[in-house]
């Protein structure tokens, strides 16, 4: 076995170890789980569970796709910087945060609702129920969909264009030829991240969806687990979602393979189609909406912070979990680039270079284990699994990391995949003909052209890992109050004002992460 | 020099010993540890005269604490655990965890009467629903009322929050098997039911809806800390169902002694003093200096509500696939 094949199956070792141990450990706590899937109610749950996802992912992404191809129309406008920054925002939010800045917006006192009634259309208000849901959805995951679409069309080499603008290509014509079948090859795997996300929503569903008609399996789980106690019952129905979500991974590797062009290159060339009033006006309509949409809510959560009284912001209590969570979000992205590289070069090497394309995609797959396993499930079986053995306040602190670097691999696995493998499909036979090899490859060829991607993949992940309560917090470890646990502790004490600062030091502290990994990792120019 | 040897390791074991007092062990939930929890004055007061460490280990919630001494059987660190819903005192009984508190009751103030000798109760508050005074000038005065008027309403589930398994049970109290039905006529005007107390909460104060499930001392809290008084609980003339919250300790405790001692001190003014302020919740004793101003001030319902833990083990599961029915259609 070649040492890229050892570190991808290391790699894998470590994400499946930790969820399948727990699964195992839920389950053999009990009977009843073959019961479990027999119950009525269930398929009911997995019908909504499944349709809402379908519709959401349908929603978020179709959007997306103008708002991404505007985007990567308009290569240079003030303001481009951070608007992609803010469409980081919204998946590293606590979920109750976001629906707080949802509320804010669409709700019934909110700012849409004041402005209707100034105009003499009273009585506007959130729609709670499957368009609630699907709202938030689309909250959460179109952005994301833009950053992860967006990439796609930095492949396209200048000389594309320049071909293209020879032959006066019009837009029609350059969607068809260029651009569609290089999305059409990435469109899948991102769908699938979406998907996992909204069939995995929990708190969003019931607070948006109005009611238990609106519940997801990860809702059964969680009953199964905490109201009936029936462990082995909910490991069952995580059991049933995880295979879903494999199941589903395993269609979308079969749609989409990454697109190797041929080599050219990378010099930006003007597109033929950016030019025009009509592309400008349309261009402009589409970034402005998406901006709107996504930035209103957010804009809404900074001002409730700004409202609260500066003396909060002297707490050393606030400044001490956002330190921790800094140090947890720099050591869980770190795992998560090295697993996710590790992995990502074995399923490179597997499908360009041994012709093993299945078990390329099943390396791939891994990745998404630790996103498809819901948290509570997660953190009850590693406790039921480990406790026996050692101490988990002493572990706790190790598998912190572990954990939050599991919730990121699938982003960053979607994000350096393609650009990987790109790199591989160009520059394989060079380097074989030039006879580089190694470490030499790795720093003249690899670095050079994945910096960005690695950099993008790196704050994401960081971010995440920041953004999340972590399934370690249901150890209990006194020590280990991070900003998330921070601010579910403040709203738990009627402390609404403090949690709105800690939500805005929470995304301050994204954004800043963001920025300083893709400044310094990046490159400059961040993207 | 054996003989010096032996002395000097009895001396170190002293001096070890002196250095590191016994380690209390309380398992509760997060929001009683946090700063604006109790948990803090409550450890400082303890600690002052225990001649002991405490450690909190903090879990979710009180649902979340019994499933996790379950999990950890007699392997369990614990020595007390503080935060069981007294809903959950039937499987917490039977788990056979729990040793009895050998506390002498006379001096509880509890709306109902209380003679368990395994679980202690700590505090206790009513479930009610929380208007703002400024938008809402007529709240329901009765449960009835609120089942077949128009008021809109934000409530929890009861799969994953204490006050929304609280209103199912208080309305099975006060409806009995006609409680389906009475779910049926409140479901359209329910605006949402989050997973969390503070999901619901948080969305009434952005004014989602004008009545809020949460607790009659809500109120207190706005009066107290924040100089607000246009806040409420609407008292409803069938009672409100009651809160109480438990203390026990571990059969299998490694330092028994402070847990009884323990034990003593959460029905001492020591330990109740933090409760008002600090969770928000009525202290089981009458207090040296009385409630907090802001406290005192809030009405009290006339009846308080509570199943007797049997029949609440016994019905719980029925009543929730009830709920789920009527509100899942």
């Amino acid at each position: 076995m070649s040492l890229r094949l050892a570190a991808g199956t290391g790699a894998a070792a470590v994400v499946l170890l930790p969820c399948g141990g727990a699964l195992l450990a839920l389950l053999g706590a009990g009977d009843g789980a073959l019961g479990a899937l027999a119950e009525p109610r269930l398929l009911r749950i997995a019908g909504f569970t499944l349709g809402q996802a379908a519709l959401s992912t349908l929603l978020a992404v179709g959007l997306a796709l103008p708002v991404a191809r505007a985007l990567a129309r308009r290569a240079a406008f003030p303001g481009r910087a951070a608007l992609l920054a803010l469409f980081g925002l919204p998946l590293v939010m606590p979920t109750i945060i976001a629906v707080f800045g949802l509320i804010e917006v669409y709700g019934r006192a909110g700012w849409v609702a004041r402005l209707a009634a100034a105009a003499g259309r009273p009585g506007f208000g959130f729609p709670y129920g499957l368009a609630g849901i699907l709202l938030g959805h689309v909250f959460f995951n179109l952005p994301l969909a833009v950053r992860l679409l967006l990439p796609q069309w930095q492949a396209v080499p200048g000389e594309v264009w320049r071909l293209a603008a020879q032959l006066g290509m019009g837009p029609g014509a350059v969607w068809r030829l260029i651009e569609w079948p290089l999305l059409a090859r990435a469109l899948p795997g991102v769908a699938l991240l979406v998907f996992v996300l909204c069939c995995t929503s929990f708190a969003v569903v019931l607070a948006l969806g109005g009611g238990p008609a609106a519940a997801t399996l990860e809702v059964a789980i969680y009953q199964a687990l905490r109201f009936d106690f029936e462990p082995a019952r909910a490991a069952a129905l995580a059991l049933a979602q995880l295979a879903l979500c494999l199941g589903l991974a395993a269609l979308a590797a079969r749609a989409g393979r990454p697109l190797a062009l041929g080599g050219g290159e990378l010099r930006a060339y003007p597109r033929p189609d950016a030019a025009g009033r009509l592309a400008a006006a349309l261009d402009g309509i589409c970034i402005a909406a998406a901006a709107l949409f996504v930035g209103l809510p957010v804009a809404a959560l900074a001002a409730a912070a700004l409202r609260v009284p500066a003396e909060l912001l002297a707490d050393a209590r606030l400044w001490r979990a956002a330190g921790l969570s800094l140090a947890l979000a720099l050591g869980a992205g770190l795992a998560a680039l090295l697993l996710g590289w590790s992995l990502l070069l074995a399923a490179r090497d597997l499908r360009l270079r041994r012709g093993r394309p299945r078990v390329a995609a099943a390396f791939e797959g891994v990745g998404l284990a630790g996103l498809a396993t819901p948290p509570l499930v997660l953190g009850t079986g590693l406790f039921m699994w480990l406790a026996p053995h050692v101490d988990v306040f002493v572990v706790a602190p190790a598998l912190l990391p572990l954990l939050g670097a599991l919730l990121g691999l699938p982003y960053v696995l979607r994000v350096l995949g393609p650009p990987c493998e790109r790199v591989a499909a160009h520059y394989d036979r060079l380097c074989a003909s030039l006879g580089v090899t190694g470490w030499q490859r790795a720093r003249l060829v690899e670095w050079p052209l994945l910096r960005r991607p690695v950099a993008q993949a790196l704050a994401l992940a960081c971010a995440l890992a920041a953004g999340d309560l972590g399934a370690v917090a249901l150890f209990g470890s006194p020590a280990t109050t991070t900003l998330p646990l921070l601010l579910y502790q403040q709203l738990g004490a009627y402390r609404m004002d403090a949690a709105a600062l800690s939500a805005a030091l929470l995304l301050a502290l994204c954004l800043a992460l963001y920025h300083g990994i893709e400044r310094v990792l990046g490159g400059g120019d961040a993207r | 020099m054996r003989r010096l040897l032996t002395c000097l390791a009895l001396l170190l074991c002293a001096c070890v010993a002196r250095a590191e007092p016994p380690v209390l062990t309380v398992y509760t939930y997060g929001s009683f540890v946090s700063d604006w929890g109790p948990g803090p004055a409550i450890r400082r007061a303890f600690e002052a005269d225990c001649g002991c460490r405490v450690e909190y280990v903090a879990v979710d919630d009180g649902v979340a604490l019994l499933s996790r001494l379950r999990l950890e059987g007699a392997r369990s660190k614990a020595d007390v655990v503080l935060g069981l819903d007294a809903s959950l005192l039937a499987p917490a009984r039977d788990s056979g965890l729990f040793a009895p508190h050998r506390q002498d009751l006379t001096h509880l103030r509890l709306p109902i009467a209380w003679t368990d000798d395994t679980f202690l109760p700590f505090d206790y508050g009513w479930f009610a629903f929380v208007y703002d005074r400024t938008r809402l000038a007529n709240p329901p005065t009765s449960l009835h009322e609120l089942v077949d008027g128009d008021w809109q309403l934000l409530i929890e589930d009861p799969r994953s929050s204490t006050p929304g398994l609280g209103l199912l049970l208080w309305l099975r109290q006060v409806y009995g098997d006609a409680a389906p039905q009475a779910w049926a006529k409140l479901k359209p005007r329910i605006v949402t039911v989050t997973r969390g107390w503070s999901e619901a909460y948080g969305l009434f104060l952005k004014g989602e809806a004008p009545l809020v499930l949460s607790y009659t001392t809500s109120p207190a809290y706005h009066l107290i800390a924040e100089g607000k008084d246009q806040y409420a609980a609407a008292l409803f003339r069938e009672g409100h169902y009651l809160q109480v919250e438990l203390a026990a300790r571990l059969a299998a405790a490694p330092q028994p002694a402070l847990a009884e001692r323990f034990l003593a001190f959460v029905l001492t003014p020591g330990f109740q003093a933090a409760i008002p302020t600090g969770n928000w919740m009525y202290p089981v004793i009458e207090l040296p200096d009385g409630l907090p101003a802001g406290f005192a001030a809030q009405p009290q319902p006339l009846q308080s509500l509570l199943y007797a833990p049997d029949a609440l083990a016994a019905g719980r599961r029925a009543w929730l696939d009830e709920w789920l029915e009527v509100l899942g259609r």
